[in-house]
């Protein structure tokens, strides 16, 4: 039985829907990613499957525990790591696991020796006795993430683990979330919008967006379905038609002055592509990431709606000269 | 409820308690200055106006130490309760809420950290009480039973309070609409006799504070106008009231 499962999971505020209609079933140790642009209801969904958000209707159930008959059996059969920290700050990295095993009633047997191994497994036993306000961005994750664990719940959520991070940083907390999977044997539901990083470490990917799962599919499944590689094109002007009436082309579009042709078997019929058009200036070959199914599926570009959400310009004019290039 | 059940509640109740208690050891800077605004109060507001004023044959700096005993507990308690509107924005209560436990232990948890915090302020400013001549030590007890259960409403009253408020700019606002006069109309100050203005009569004797301030006086100085009954009465009804309200409140906060 799925360790997970909802049925038409739907959450409205006011007459806005967040989540509309989801179906989802989850098998015990999968590490099963949910992705989407902001807003597209990811968090709602996990805030539901939580009990911190009341589904406005439809059910779900964790480890055969109805989240709205029995929120407190959920509560316990699940751990979570919210997008925005929630460390108590003013406590040390041992006393925050102490108040969370207070809270979850782990027995007092188990509890120091259960506090030492996940302080070891995140690798935070040297500054266990320092206030949390002295962390850096990075160890303040891998404390919640083995607050997380600390009652072995049967689901760790983790919204956005690596939200705020930097690219090194962020790699390493994936090293941890994968090493954890490992040895806890624990189901993991994390949502992220870095296509590339749950590409790497998910079993399972649904996408997300306005409230709705658009895929639902293996990563591998998923990019198989695009058709092929990816060839792309620098040109002035392309001959879309005659590009896409060759037998082994999926698919063309122009984009500024590149076209983007997706392509069965790139390396066998490169070379005749070519030889029906002219004028390429450059040439570029790559197999296909979730992110080009999340903009076959929905028409848009999952970064570029990161960018118009955070308005940071400097980022923009940096993706803007990297596209130019 | 069956008892693993009621167990865990327990230990929730102590988990939130004991995270108050690390939090108190930690703010030193706010422990001294809760224990000095007080100080300041008696020794210079008490000997400047002790200077000119005695009150029922008392000096008038001994007449509001136990008013000021009360305004400690008042100010600790409703601001420590107000503060959950900063562990809101922070996030810390997030975790907090989220855990198998009820809102209700959460609750008691809390308070329960108020009331240990204030109470202890309170017995450091009880060791000062022999600098008090008209002080009788024997009434310690008793008066530090009145400030507790005071303390209990109190911190209830501040997380009702803080449940709803959104912002810290809304602290302000209570401080001025709520704190300020509670304090000022307890009698903290000055004796509720005849000599007041009716009005200012009825609605100090509409404070619940005016009843811990009369019970303290009662027990540390034997001057009192309500009789001891009265005194427990009225606070421990309060402070029930306001445990009522502060849980059903706290319940409901998102």
């Amino acid at each position: 039985m799925a360790i997970i499962e909802t049925h038409a999971l739907t959450k409205t505020y006011g007459r806005i829907p967040a989540v509309r209609g989801i179906d989802l079933s989850i098998e015990k140790g999968e590490i099963f990613g949910l992705l989407g642009p902001n807003g597209a209801g990811k968090t709602t969904t996990i805030g539901m499957l939580c009990t911190i958000v009341r589904p406005s209707s439809g059910s779900a159930s964790i480890a055969g525990h109805d989240v709205l008959k029995e929120p407190a059996e959920v509560r316990r059969n699940v751990g979570i790591v919210f997008q925005d920290p929630t460390l108590d700050t003013i406590l040390t990295g041992r006393e925050n696991l102490e108040l969370h095993a207070l809270l979850y009633g782990v027995p007092s047997v188990v509890r120091g020796e259960r506090i030492k191994e996940l302080l070891e497994l995140v690798d935070l036993k040297d500054r266990a006795k320092d206030i949390t306000r002295t962390y850096s961005g990075g160890m303040r994750r891998r404390l919640e993430l083995a607050r997380g664990l600390l009652h072995r719940p049967a689901v760790l959520f983790l919204d956005e683990p690596t939200l705020g991070l930097d690219p090194q940083t962020r790699a390493r907390i994936w090293d941890y979330i994968r090493k954890m999977a490992q040895k806890e044997q624990t189901t993991i539901v994390l949502t992220t919008h870095y296509m590339e990083e749950a590409e790497q470490i998910c079993d399972r990917v649904g996408i997300i967006d306005h409230g709705r799962i658009i895929a639902l599919g293996t990563p591998e499944d998923l990019k198989e379905s695009m058709g092929g590689y990816m060839v792309i094109l620098r040109m002035k002007e392309a001959p879309l038609d005659r590009i896409r009436a060759l037998p082994y082309v999926s698919e063309a579009k122009m984009n500024d002055d590149m076209v983007e042709i997706t392509m069965k078997e790139a390396h066998l019929h490169l070379p005749d592509l070519l030889s029906n058009i002219r004028n390429v200036e450059c040439v570029e070959t790559r197999a296909p990431t979730l992110n080009d199914v999340f903009i076959k599926l929905t028409g848009r570009d999952i970064r570029e709606e990161e960018i118009e959400d955070s308005g940071g310009w400097v980022e923009s004019v940096a993706r803007y000269r990297q596209r130019g290039r | 409820m069956d008892y693993g059940r009621f167990r865990k509640e327990c230990l929730g109740v102590y988990a939130v308690w004991w995270r108050e208690i690390k939090v108190f050891q930690r703010e030193k800077s706010r422990v001294v200055s809760s224990i000095v605004q007080p100080l300041i109060w008696l020794f210079l507001f008490g000997s400047g106006m002790g200077a000119s004023v005695s009150v029922s044959g008392v000096n008038y700096r001994d007449y509001i130490y136990p008013g000021i005993l009360a305004m400690s507990v008042l100010f600790g308690s409703v601001f420590f309760g107000l503060y959950i509107v900063w562990d809101r924005k922070l996030d810390v209560l997030k975790a907090v809420l989220v855990a198998p436990v009820s809102r209700i232990s959460i609750f008691l948890g809390k308070v329960l950290g108020g009331c240990t915090d204030v109470t202890l302020q309170i017995l450091i400013l009880l060791l000062f009480s022999f600098l008090f001549a008209s002080v009788d030590p024997w009434g310690i007890p008793l008066a530090l039973l009145i400030l507790f259960i005071t303390s209990i409403a109190m911190v209830s009253m501040g997380l009702a309070i803080g449940s709803f408020l959104e912002s810290l700019e809304g602290f302000q606002v209570i401080a001025t609409f709520v704190v300020f006069p509670l304090f000022f109309l307890s009698g903290a100050l000055f004796p509720v006799d005849d000599r007041l203005p009716g009005w200012l009569q009825e609605l100090v004797k509409l404070n619940p504070l005016t009843y811990t301030v009369d019970g303290v006086r009662g027990a540390l100085l034997g001057v009192n106008t309500f009789p001891l009954y009265v005194d427990l009465g009225v606070i421990t009804v309060f402070a029930v009231l306001m445990i009522l309200a502060g849980s059903a409140l706290f319940s409901r906060m998102k």
